[in-house]
């Protein structure tokens, strides 16, 4: 038993039920599902993927695809006073100038952007 | 055409809700005076022995309690009762992390004015509880010496998402060869600015920094009462 995919479980109910309220305000079937996920939000893609079908069994969007939009982190760095981009969830530092920063502006996404309604 | 998709654009965070519930949790502990810490580690950490000593070591000056969060038992409620702190026990069954909404329920019937900290020790899991917001004032991420001093490059989110570091079982550091340097490069690496503290439970080094730290969070703001 991998606690990690019941936590993924867990957080596909949350779309499924996001979805639906959402929804509710259109007319016609979600087919698909919009996510931006970022490497901060503490959940793994391909997690999310399977659990979302079990997620979505049943429900009133069952059949429905989740697409996944993988961002990048960005920080604030205050020695080059600018956002950037960083390569690696274990390194927070400039990859400018190498200064070290914690701020982080971009990462911790776990939202769902769109929805296809047909 | 009738089966054409259209795009609906929105911007809905999937957490909402729990965020939403910790918020106002966070707001509730302000007004009810009560500070709030919880505990993050990965299983076997020391986790209970920590806060075991915490409580204990608090309890003369302040008002303490502590909520616990298991997958299946009560062992650890009953190693904290015996700090007489009032405990509470969080089963979660299957769930591997705690949520905010479990933090409410399980305070149903606290009265949190007599409190003057809570703690709140969640599942024992370097993953999963990272993208939950507690309400809590301060996130500490446990890391023993026996673990490794890579843990935080292996879990760089819950590393990133706590306030402070605290390596425990420094008693054992010589035997396993803990690199001292390694590790705080590593955690520093991940969560640059992070304090790292340095608390053995059983030899009760480092306790004072910690209970230190925790004091300081109810100092009054200079110029100013904390609110109350």
């Amino acid at each position: 038993m991998q606690p990690q995919h019941m936590h993924e479980l867990s957080v596909a109910m949350g779309i499924v039920e996001g979805v639906e309220e959402e929804s509710a305000r259109h007319d016609g079937c979600v087919s698909a599902v919009h996510l931006r996920l970022g490497p901060l939000s503490g959940v793994v893609k391909e997690a999310l993927l399977s659990a979302f079908e079990l997620a979505c069994a049943g429900s009133s969007i069952e059949g429905a695809h989740l697409i996944i939009e993988e961002v990048p982190i960005v920080v604030y760095c205050p020695a080059c006073q600018a956002q950037q981009t960083i390569g690696s969830i274990q390194w927070f530092c400039c990859p400018k100038c190498g200064a070290p920063t914690s701020e982080v502006i971009q990462g911790k996404e776990l939202e769902i952007v769109a929805l296809e309604i047909e | 055409m009738a089966n054409q998709p259209r795009l609906v654009e929105l911007r809905r965070n999937v957490l909402k809700r729990n965020d939403i519930v910790a918020g106002a949790l966070r707001l509730l502990f302000q007004e009810m005076g009560v500070t709030v810490v919880s505990l993050v580690s990965s299983p076997g950490s020391g986790k209970t022995a920590f806060l075991e000593k915490t409580l204990t070591r608090l309890q003369p000056r302040f008002r303490v309690g502590a909520l616990v969060g298991d997958l299946a038992t009560d062992n650890d409620a009953q190693r904290l009762a015996r700090s007489h702190a009032r405990v509470s026990q969080i089963v979660t069954g299957t769930v591997c992390h705690l949520e905010a909404e479990m933090i409410r329920n399980a305070l149903d019937g606290w009265s949190l004015p007599e409190l003057d900290f809570l703690f709140i020790e969640n599942v024992g899991n370097l993953v999963c509880p990272s993208s939950y917001d507690l309400g809590e004032e301060l996130r500490a991420v446990l890391l023993s010496v026996t673990e490794g001093e890579d843990k935080p490059l292996k879990y760089p989110t819950i590393f990133n998402s706590a306030d402070v570091a605290v390596v425990t079982k420094t008693d054992l550091a010589e035997a396993v060869e803990f690199d001292w340097p390694a590790a705080e490069t590593n955690i520093q690496r991940v969560r640059p600015g992070m304090r790292v503290l340095r608390v053995s439970a059983k030899t009760g080094a480092g306790l004072d920094e910690w209970l230190e730290l925790l004091q300081g969070l109810r100092a009054p703001a200079p110029g100013g009462t904390r609110a109350s």
